[in-house]
């Protein structure tokens, strides 16, 4: 994963709530076995709407995505963060967001900023004519205009975005407390320590 | 020493955590991994890159579902046919590569056993009460029906599972959904979920786990309850569950995965302490009369959009919220229904009976009992039952349902994911709707333009015999 700490551009005032994982990429894009290329089906029937955000040359390249509520519900497919990622888009701004979404946001080095909706409000109105600004280290959304938004996010995965943590390889070298708990179930737990296939 | 009550969540939780980070993160242990073929081929990619094994590929086991067709797979000289779309045929030809290459368990398309992930795990004892259960799926939810912390997770998940058997998560809160009284004939555990969903929001139970309590999961079926946690997903929540109890060890006992011996008497006395402790407190309470649920459809294009069948379309005006009023108007739209119309009046070209939330035994049962002695209505063009897996599809022809399926000018498909998600080549047409028993109504969900409307395995059956939308006590009384 690239390291983040700092995503700066014009922002896609989309600003759409409950945006499903089925509108960010639809099913017949998950035939694939790469990550690559899926930035081509994003949005793809939005795209299709007349006067889409998506389709405007003032959003051309955007690196950040305003929604609305609840955004990124629906499936777990970790297509819809690749998705993202392949138009360019490396934070997303929304008043929350589903929590299988904003883990595989996470995981892709998405940065996913929730603010309150009058604040989204604000930026919904400034990304269309401005670019915005948020700074990871500092917590910090701003704008040319002097407005400054602070989000939470969890110690931990600001620490990984920040290093460009590989969180396998981080679990990894933990193998010996994994195996202690595996030695532990075994004892305790012996029922889910195992299968009983009797189907060998 | 007194202990503080615990919730049945926090009981499974507790007993899973390999270590706690000073932020809260804990590093959780995973007893059952599923995986498919939509959502693993990056993930042994990058195991392979890394050379990296798996760590536990005895605790995992590999099906294909999404991509599947659900016509014939093999010719009459009993020849495997092939998969005519090249991308789904490379991606299923991945799964079967990558399954043996790290050593993972693996069912075939042509394997009886072969079904929809979350059918086949309750069904061959793989999932089990207590388990911390994980899949590339959101609806991996459904297996809480067995009083497992089942939940679904991305990509890169599926590779620190592989890699690991371990997740790193932060507890969630915890949500109770009571629902008791008396439910009225031909409400079922599909129209018990959906009137939550309809409650609680799409983001209801966003952050939390759900229990569903009271005397209508006690006294429902095991099938039910996975039918119920399935779409816990639909309401917000990554799980759901329902604690295990008589019902449950019943239902498990003797499956292909299950303990045996001792470590079954093990099992069930540990399984039985799960249940939720009296005084446990929970974060959020919901709490749901019985007598309230009528057999419920849904109407636009998210799974909070549901409606008593007698109800009829809502209009922008009747919702409080500005930005839902605007989400309604687009959703009709896109629905092609007019605020004001009595839903029994909305007619279905297409019905699809399947998908991992309705396509099990007692399911396929429902709709037959609908369907036995009538026939589809002509303006339904295309009706589909899709049992869940090659055991459900035997078993109900073992019982003469296919018959009936087939008497009543449906067709009888061969097992996996097929129109729920349309990434194989069931999908219903733009423009065109459908009564279905899947879990999700977004738009395009069932094909570019398709309009969904979720209901039950009987409901969908009266909306195949009448063409309509149906309120199925009427047609059978």
């Amino acid at each position: 994963m690239e390291p983040i700490s700092h995503v700066a551009g014009r922002a896609i005032p989309f600003g759409r709530k409950n945006v499903d994982t089925d509108v960010i990429i639809p099913a017949h894009w998950l035939k694939t076995i790469t990550r690559e290329g899926l930035g081509k089906g994003a949005f793809e029937a939005v795209r299709k709407e007349p006067g889409n955000v998506f389709t405007d040359p003032e959003c051309a390249g955007a690196p950040i995505l305003i929604a609305g509520d609840n955004f990124g519900c629906g499936s777990s497919r970790e297509h819809a963060a690749w998705a993202l990622l392949d138009m360019g888009i490396t934070c997303v701004i929304a008043p929350s967001f589903s929590d299988i979404f904003s883990g595989n946001a996470f995981k892709n080095g998405i940065l996913t900023v929730a603010l309150p909706q009058e604040a989204v409000d604000r930026l919904m109105e400034v990304a269309k004519t401005d670019p915005i600004d948020i700074d990871l280290e500092t917590q910090s959304v701003t704008t040319p205009f002097q407005d400054r938004f602070t989000f939470e996010i969890d110690a931990f995965r600001k620490h990984c975005l920040l290093e460009g943590l590989d969180e396998v390889g981080l679990t990894m070298a933990q193998g010996d407390a994994i195996s202690t708990h595996e030695a532990h179930a075994r004892k305790e737990l012996p029922f889910l320590a195992r299968t009983f296939a009797s189907v060998d | 020493m007194t202990t503080k009550p615990r919730t049945l969540y926090q009981k499974i939780w507790d007993a899973h955590v390999v270590d706690t980070r000073a932020d809260g993160t804990c590093l959780i242990y995973i007893d059952r991994h599923l995986v498919h073929e939509v959502t693993s081929p990056q993930a042994f990619e990058s195991l392979r890159a890394a050379g990296r094994p798996v760590r536990r590929p005895d605790l995992t086991l590999a099906v294909p579902d999404h991509n599947l067709p659900t016509t014939a797979r093999k010719d009459a000289e009993g020849n495997i046919l092939p998969i005519a779309d090249s991308e789904s045929a490379t991606q299923l030809a991945a799964l079967r590569r990558n399954a043996p290459e790290f050593g993972i368990r693996y069912i075939d398309s042509v394997d009886v056993e072969q079904g929809i992930v979350h059918v086949i795990g309750p069904e061959q004892g793989f999932s089990l009460p207590g388990a911390t259960i994980v899949c590339g799926d959101s609806h991996t939810a459904c297996h809480g029906g067995l009083g497992a912390l089942a939940f679904g997770i991305g990509t890169s998940e599926v590779e620190h599972v592989l890699a690991t058997q371990t997740l790193l998560l932060k507890q969630s809160k915890s949500m109770e959904v009571r629902v008791e009284g008396k439910l009225g004939p031909w409400v079922t555990p599909k129209d018990v979920i959906l009137h939550i969903i309809g409650v609680i929001g799409t983001a209801g139970g966003t952050g939390y786990v759900i229990e569903y309590r009271g005397n209508v999961f006690e006294e429902m079926s095991v099938e039910g309850r996975l039918t119920v946690c399935n779409m816990s997903i639909e309401g917000g929540a990554r799980a759901g569950l329902v604690a295990p109890d008589e019902t449950t060890f019943e239902y498990l006992k003797g499956r292909p995965y299950t303990p045996v011996g001792e470590d079954w008497d093990k099992a069930v006395a540990w399984w039985k302490s799960l249940a939720t402790d009296a005084g446990a407190k929970f974060d959020k309470s919901i709490s749901i009369r019985a007598e309230d649920i009528q057999p419920t459809v849904t109407w636009g294009t998210s799974p909070e959009d549901t409606a008593p069948i007698g109800g009829a379309v809502p209009a922008p005006e009747d919702f409080a919220d500005a930005s839902k009023r605007e989400a309604v108007k687009v959703s009709l739209d896109y629905m092609g229904l007019t605020p004001g119309t009595r839903l029994t009046d909305v007619e279905v070209e297409n019905v699809f009976i399947g998908s991992c939330t309705n396509s099990r035994i007692e399911d396929i049962r429902a709709a037959c009992e609908v369907l036995r002695g009538r026939h589809k209505a002509d303006n339904v063009k295309w009706a589909i039952v899709v049992p869940g897996s090659g055991l459900v599809k035997a078993q109900a022809e073992a019982e003469g349902l296919d018959k009936i399926v087939i008497e009543a000018g449906l067709e009888w498909r061969e097992p996996g994911c097929s129109a729920c998600l349309a990434m194989n080549p069931d999908k219903v047409p733009p423009g065109e709707r459908c009564a279905s028993t899947s879990n999700r109504n977004f738009t395009g969900r069932q094909g570019p333009g398709s309009r969904t409307h979720l209901m039950s395995p009987a409901m969908a059956a009266a909306a195949a015999v009448t063409g309509r939308l149906t309120d199925v006590r009427e047609l059978v009384g």
